[in-house]
């Protein structure tokens, strides 16, 4: 009985994950290399930039807000990293570092000004936004830049690769390593932020306090826990994570774009994304892992579209100019249906403010 | 009566202040490196007032969805889809298809937020986000050729008595919104659901349909400014929209009115566009990049929001 | 087993006061609880009860006076300052977030930890000990709180509250939302406390609850201690003595002498929502004021709400002028056909618009019938006003003043002047003068009292019976979503009200008040 309550708590992820795999299988089904290594490989690069940004959203709306300034935020360090991610080893480190600490540092000014500032979440972001775009544009008026070729190669491709671009044992795998190394890289490296950062970060106090605060502010308050302090630290998080995308995304394209639009449209897909997967945008639950599975559902869905055949009843969808509108609709749709709660409530007081 | 006055016209009479000294300071800027003073010449000050006239009516709409504790993101395809749609009909019946269209737009917003209770900010988003695809499904990805109509163009670049019809087009309009803000009851409403949405409930307020109605409005609002946009630049072309989002926000919370709702004169909204463009013509004289814009107006409207928007609800 | 009389009390009050501006809610107490003891605290509503424990936990600072803890002097400026002491309070709003599990929120506070991350298991075991300790080692603490009935929820609190290692544990109307067997689980867990020589406070307004459960007993009343006495040493009629009695005594208008019954107005017949009202039938006729009483949270306030059309799902039916009408929004309930009107529980978060200007505010409802053209008729309007403002005596200097800087008392005349304009014909109140000084209550009893006699129906739910005695035609006690008891004319007593909505029998002899 317990563990059907439980599996109900976690309905919206099953139904998640139950659309990736018939979106994907659907994708690979027709496509003509569809289960192959490289294709897995693509599509998991294709991915992993909109996963982070949507890990990144994640945070804030566990609290009850949003962050509109997720997608701004990757542009900035994209353009950061096309001028950072060249030369040598400790160079690159470096540029790294940097580009994660702009991200730090522009999620803490955006956490400030909540906490400190007492500004709605969504306006802030609305307008630290627009000042990260400005910046972007700073960085790279024009696209361009370049990144370490071989960082590049291997952060695109599989652990093979990696071992194979950087020499690791000469050349002579270890029987392990064997075993792992078609994975594509975008997945160990999404395994590796969510061990390393997002679990620790949502067993931690101040990780649960975000909960707490989205679950009930008041209840929280009354409870002791550190209300500004989980604020603050959700903010920083998502900066972080969105630093992360954008030192992904320079490595695929190897340049940077400071492209509004595009900002503006990862920043919704990420809410959408973050509603496919299953949290709440009234905040108190889901996590970033479920925000992941949300981000595959939508990249499934237009891996699809690049492969319906036009020849058949459905023909029209693989119009690509019929896709901006499609997507647009579906991004419609996810974030209301997530939103909309009206039809549940009893008491309409209950609806307002 | 006074402290209620204070709050509200203490923003209008601050952005006044500004813009006298961005003209004073750009009369002296002209005035020692030029020896001329242009910011104080007519022909100046009634270009500046045409352009404000485009931002000023997307401000007008925005302003009215804003006092009710609501915004709406879609205007910057509103504006384009209108323009658009309204070039492609062409003949006598382009401008009445291009409000048309507005309204249904804002229809559709104000069913989202009103009936669905969908966050404003992200249905209007999702809604800008369709109509892009719907846009560029019709036009193959790139701009209509089709010309703006001859009374598009006269309404954008027309003069009356030596001042551009645009601006006339403006000041019609903000009679309309003053009055509907002071003297009829949906105004009321408007301030009231801004205020508390629930206290108008229960007075019997039927929030729904006011809501409804402003997004509406700001539709509307929103295909004006798309209508004269085009006449002016005698076509309409993608993305044509996307620069007024921003600074119409700015103008509005600029302006003294709340970001949270149930504040605000419509004489600051007024002001404040005035400010921006005037912000804007100074920062292309100084050749700042479209960059620096960017930047400037996040920082104003942060900075407008710390000193004014603080308290009411919790923030999360 | 209580603790001896010579080991110094847990905690003393000696001459607290406590005062919110002109409202004293505390007036120079002395109150003791020892260890080892289970301690009730008797009290109607306004009684001082939720004062004195929120002193006690932290949550408000006293006025005046000291607090004792062990004997030493103590003020804590957060309950989390009073945990740290010793000092847990279960409140009566749940203080649990519904979206994080039973073991997150029973450890929220100092979860155990390792490698500095929070240890789910054990918290886990935590939970369980918790959970065992009080019997409901059934709750599986990995559950969300939300899938928890309300009674589960509350034993959880309870749970949590054990778990701050509590030497005094406060515990605020914890059984009203109980089923019969966990309040069983309740008493057991507190005997045994007992035992164990923790100190118990019991806050409940249910007579039978505390004979059966407390060892001593203190009553309060109007932000006094009365008398606290060994449980039992007092009959069931004097502790109603105690807890009634007024110092003042409010003029009321005279009641109208009936010939004949009223014309029914208002009808239900059945009215059924959720959990809240379970069958409601009740009538209210042409010119008659009808009481609502019994305790806090009955269903009286989701009754109004129902009848405005703020609920959705509501069953039965409600007539008005015998015609069936389906009421689907507080704009329907003010049309033309029903002239409904609220005065609304919450004047600040759900009445008045603050910010506004006090003309703005009156006129908020009736606006759509003062337009010509579908423009405001400013004279009209501004009759209007000075009308309401002359008829209700409201002062202000203007009525363009922010409605936000009026005392409580004028703005509920601001309120009340709103829904006068519409000219309603059937009046729904909220307990309309709860924290309104006595000149401005007696005048709103005058005003019903006119308005009744012009022939509205007024169905009024008020918290203070003694209200309900001075204006009512008829009482309705609500219990449990029902009307267990009509109270009619010379029915209506304090003794009647308060035994009924205590859900005692009383031998139907008339009891005087005690005077302070």
């Amino acid at each position: 009985m317990t563990t059907l309550l439980r599996m109900s708590r976690q309905g919206g992820l099953l139904i998640a994950i139950a659309l990736f795999v018939l979106f994907y299988g659907l994708y690979s089904y027709q496509h003509p290399r569809g289960g192959s290594a490289d294709l897995i490989v693509q599509n998991a690069n294709e991915t992993f930039t909109l996963a982070l940004v949507a890990m990144a959203q994640t945070v804030p709306v566990l609290l009850g807000g949003l962050d509109l300034s997720v997608g701004p935020l990757m542009t900035m360090v994209n353009c950061l990293a096309s001028h950072l991610l060249t030369g040598s080893g400790w160079d690159l480190a470096f540029g790294i570092v940097l580009c994660l600490c702009a991200g730090l540092l522009a999620g803490f000014i955006n956490g400030a000004l909540v906490v400190y500032g007492r500004i709605q979440p969504i306006i802030a972001t609305l307008a630290t936004g627009a000042v990260l775009i400005g910046i972007a544009l700073f960085l790279r008026p024009t696209p361009g830049g370049a990144v370490d070729s071989d960082l590049s190669w291997a952060a695109t491709n599989t652990l093979f690769d990696v071992a194979d671009t950087y020499g690791w044992w000469g050349g002579d795998l270890p029987g392990w390593f064997v075993a792992i190394q078609a994975i594509p890289v975008p997945i160990i490296l999404i395994v590796l932020v969510v061990l390393l950062v997002w679990l620790p970060f949502k067993n931690s106090v101040t990780g649960r306090g975000c909960y707490a605060i989205g679950s009930s502010e008041q209840a929280a308050f009354m409870s002791g826990v550190a209300i500004d302090r989980s604020k603050l630290a959700a903010f920083t998080l998502a900066g972080l994570f969105a630093a992360i995308a954008g030192i992904y995304l320079a490595l695929q394209t190897g340049s940077g774009n400071a492209d509004m639009p595009m900002a503006g449209g990862y920043t919704l897909n990420s809410i959408a994304a973050v509603v496919i997967g299953g949290t709440s945008l009234f905040g108190g639950s889901g996590g970033a892992v479920a925000s992941i599975i949300g981000v595959m559902v939508l990249r499934a869905i237009s891996f699809c579209f690049r492969v319906v055949p036009e020849d058949s009843i459905v023909g029209f969808l693989a119009n690509p100019l019929l896709q901006p509108l499609f997507e647009g609709i579906i991004l419609l749709a996810a974030v209301s249906l997530g939103a909309a709660r009206v039809f549940t409530v009893k008491n309409r007081l209950q609806l307002f403010g | 009566m006074q402290a209620y006055l204070r709050s509200i016209d203490r923003p209008i009479l601050v952005a006044c202040g500004f813009v006298i000294l961005i003209l004073a300071a750009g009369t002296a800027y002209t005035a020692i490196t030029q020896g001329t003073a242009t910011f104080l010449s007519p022909a100046y000050l009634l270009q500046q007032l045409k352009v404000a006239s485009f931002l000023g009516v997307v401000a007008a709409g925005m302003m009215l969805v804003i006092l009710m504790g609501h915004i709406d993101l879609s205007v910057p395809w509103t504006v384009a889809a209108s323009a658009m749609l309204a070039t492609a009909v062409g003949g006598p019946e382009a401008i009445p298809v291009g409000l048309a269209i507005g309204a249904l737009v804002g229809l559709f917003n104000g069913l989202g937020v009103a009936f669905l209770r969908v966050p404003s900010m992200i249905f209007t988003l999702g809604v800008n986000t369709v109509l892009r695809g719907l846009m560029v499904m019709l036009t193959g990805g790139f701009s209509p050729t089709t010309m703006a109509t001859p009374p598009m163009q006269f309404l954008a670049k027309a003069e009356l008595l030596g001042i551009p019809m645009a601006v006339f087009v403006w000041a019609l309009l903000s009679v309309g919104i003053v009055f509907l803000l002071t003297r009829t009851p949906m105004g009321r409403y408007i301030y009231a659901i801004g205020n508390k949405e629930a206290a108008a409930y229960l007075s019997g307020v039927n929030t729904r349909l006011v809501i409804l109605g402003a997004f509406t409005l700001c539709g509307l609002c929103s295909a004006m400014a798309g209508i004269l946009l085009s006449g002016y630049s005698s076509k309409a072309y993608q993305a044509m929209g996307d620069p007024y989002l921003l600074p119409a926000i700015a103008a509005v919370v600029i302006g003294g009115t709340n970001i949270l709702g149930g504040q605000g004169r419509y004489a600051g909204t007024v002001v404040g566009t005035i400010l921006i463009v005037l912000l804007q013509s100074v920062l292309s004289v100084m050749q700042m990049p479209e960059a620096g814009r960017q930047i400037i107006y996040g920082l104003v409207i942060i900075l407008m929001l710390v000193l004014y928007g603080r308290g009411g609800r919790s923030s999360a | 087993m209580t603790a001896g009389a010579d080991t110094p009390p847990l905690v003393r009050l000696t001459g607290v006061s406590k005062h919110y501006g002109g409202v004293h809610a505390l007036r120079e107490v002395e109150f003791a609880a020892r260890a080892g003891s289970i301690h009730g605290v008797l009290g109607e509503n306004g009684a001082g009860k939720s004062t004195l424990i929120k002193i006690i936990a932290g949550v408000v600072q006293p006025s005046a006076g000291e607090m004792l803890i062990d004997d030493r002097p103590a003020s804590f400026a957060s309950p989390q300052a009073a945990n740290a002491a010793g000092v847990v309070c279960v409140f009566q709003e749940l203080s649990l977030l519904p979206d994080l599990s039973v073991a997150d929120n029973i450890c929220i506070t100092r979860p155990p930890r390792r490698l500095g991350l929070i240890d789910g298991q054990a918290q886990r075991r935590r939970a369980e000990e918790l959970l065992a300790r009080i019997g409901c080692s059934d709750i599986d603490p990995r559950l969300p709180v939300k899938a928890l009935p309300l009674s589960r929820r509350q034993m959880v609190e309870i749970a949590k509250a054990l778990g701050r290692d509590p030497r005094l544990l406060i515990l605020d109307e914890a059984t009203s939302a109980l089923t019969a067997a966990d309040v069983e689980k309740v008493y057991a867990l507190l005997h045994r406390l007992r035992r164990e020589g923790m100190g118990i406070l019991y806050i409940s307004h249910r007579m039978p609850e505390i004979k059966a459960l407390c060892d001593t007993c203190s009553v309060f009343r109007n932000g006094r201690h009365i008398d606290t006495f060994p449980s039992g040493a007092r009959s069931d009629d004097e502790v109603v003595r105690m807890l009634i009695g007024r110092e003042i005594h409010n003029v009321y208008p005279p009641k109208p002498v009936r010939t004949e019954p009223p014309k029914p107005v208002l009808e239900t017949r059945g009215l059924r929502w959720g959990q809240r009202l379970a069958d409601i039938s009740l009538t209210v006729g042409r010119g008659e004021i009808v009481g609502l009483g019994g305790l806090d949270g009955q269903g009286q306030r989701e009754l109004l709400l129902a009848l405005f059309g703020v609920l959705r799902g509501v069953e039965g039916s409600v007539l008005v002028d015998g015609r069936p009408v389906r009421i689907g929004s507080p704009s329907k309930a003010k049309s033309a056909g029903i002239r409904m009107a609220l005065i609304p529980e919450d004047r600040k978060t759900e009445g008045l618009l603050l910010p506004m200007s006090v003309g703005e505010n009156i006129t908020l409802a009736a606006l759509g019938g003062m337009t010509r053209g579908g423009v405001i008729d400013r004279k009209r309007e501004a009759d209007s006003i000075a009308r309401m403002v002359e008829a209700l005596r409201i002062k202000i200097g203007s009525a363009d003043a922010a409605v936000g800087t009026l005392s409580g008392g004028n703005q509920q005349k601001v309120a009340i002047a709103r829904w006068l304009l519409t000219e309603a014909r059937i009046v729904l109140l909220n307990d309309p003068t709860r924290g309104i000084d006595v000149g401005t209550k007696q005048e709103i009893y005058q005003l019903l009292h006119d308005l009744a006699a012009a022939g509205t129906s007024i169905l009024f739910y008020s918290t203070d019976y003694d209200e309900l005695i001075g204006c009512c035609d008829r009482v309705l006690i609500l219990y449990g979503g029902r009307v267990i008891r009509t109270l009619e004319g010379e029915a209506i007593t304090e003794t009647n009200i308060v035994a009924s909505a205590l859900n005692l029998e009383t031998n139907g002899q008339a009891a005087e008040a005690v005077p302070a």
